[in-house]
């Protein structure tokens, strides 16, 4: 990274400086349930009165804004809805090399759920690929314990 | 997959957020903190007011006019003002108490700020004289942090009309 910028900025003086704010933040009922489950290898959502199933949960219904408190697992499976290829991934990104970002709907749910999706080339990403949660070894209870979703074996 | 199960919600998580910025200081400031790696203190004045600003900034904030000649100041000022720091708090890195004082350094028109040590905290007081402590010059960085802090010259206090106009 210093050799990159050493050039850049040639004869001029600078200084890489990093401005961190350590958040620590409360994540309420439904979040905080939907992280437990990650850690567990499970993907909860929350069934809304006219029974439809949101994951990523939400805490109110979309529909009447009523609380919603009943949890239900979903597949680690499900299906691609819509994509975005990244050619040259950032520092921060999921994956060092090229990925997708895209939404997936779980087998069970009935909203799509943003993450990276591992597919290698982007000619193999395409709406209704099916994709399985690739979990991490050590969960810590954050979106990251998948550490990304990859393209079933087979699948047409 | 949609029987239910109970689990017990995590309460909370650490989410850091970091912004990563390269900066570079602008002309004024590169040479300031050239002068710091040498052991000098470089502020420049205004040909208009005559005010020397410390650190400089290339221009003057009342006139609005560049500060081009430099002066080379002092290693030793004034504390106009002062706060002991006694409470704890994330990065901190010096050990509690400790003094932060505002200095108007001889020969300069504005204040900074830097520490005050090798002095019992209760006896930091406003007029008190000071001098700089530096990095040794293999330690030197171009940051202000190359002086370490400011240490009780041992003068006597100045009157608090003399530096009135800097607090």
């Amino acid at each position: 990274m210093a050799d990159d910028k050493s050039k850049h900025y040639e004869g001029v003086l600078w200084a890489v400086h990093t401005l961190e704010y350590p958040y620590t933040r409360s994540v309420g009922q439904v979040i905080g349930s939907f992280l437990a489950g990650l850690k567990e290898g499970r993907v909860l959502g929350t069934r809304t009165a006219s029974g439809r199933l949101l994951v990523p949960p939400s805490e109110f219904d979309p529909e009447t804004g009523a609380t919603l408190t009943e949890l239900s697992d979903v597949a680690d499976t499900g299906a691609i809805t819509t994509w975005a290829w990244v050619t040259e991934p950032r520092a921060k990104h999921p994956l060092k090399h090229p990925f997708a970002w895209a939404l997936v709907k779980l087998d069970g749910a009935d909203t799509a759920m943003l993450h990276a999706v591992d597919a290698g080339d982007p000619a193999r990403m395409k709406s209704g690929l099916r994709v399985k949660a690739k979990w991490r070894e050590q969960r810590t209870g954050s979106i990251n314990d998948i550490e990304c979703f990859v393209p079933v074996e087979g699948a047409a | 997959m949609s029987e239910q199960k109970t689990i017990e919600p995590l309460k909370g998580i650490v989410t850091p957020i970091s912004l990563d910025y390269t900066i570079t200081p602008g002309q004024a400031t590169a040479r300031f903190l050239k002068g710091i790696m040498e052991g000098r203190i470089l502020g420049q004045r205004c040909p208009k007011c005559r005010k020397v600003y410390m650190p400089p900034r290339g221009s003057c904030a009342t006139c609005a006019v560049p500060t081009e000649e430099e002066v080379e100041l002092s290693n030793r000022g004034t504390v106009t003002t002062f706060c002991i720091v006694n409470l704890p708090f994330y990065g901190q890195a010096v050990e509690i108490p400790y003094v932060c004082a505002s200095i108007v350094l001889d020969g300069a028109d504005l204040p900074f700020f830097s520490m005050i040590a090798e002095v019992p905290v209760e006896q930091v007081r406003m007029g008190m004289r000071v001098e700089a402590v530096w990095c040794e010059p293999s330690e030197r960085r171009p940051s202000l942090e190359s002086i370490k802090y400011f240490k009780p010259s041992g003068e006597p206090d100045m009157p608090y009309d003399s530096y009135k106009e800097h607090l």
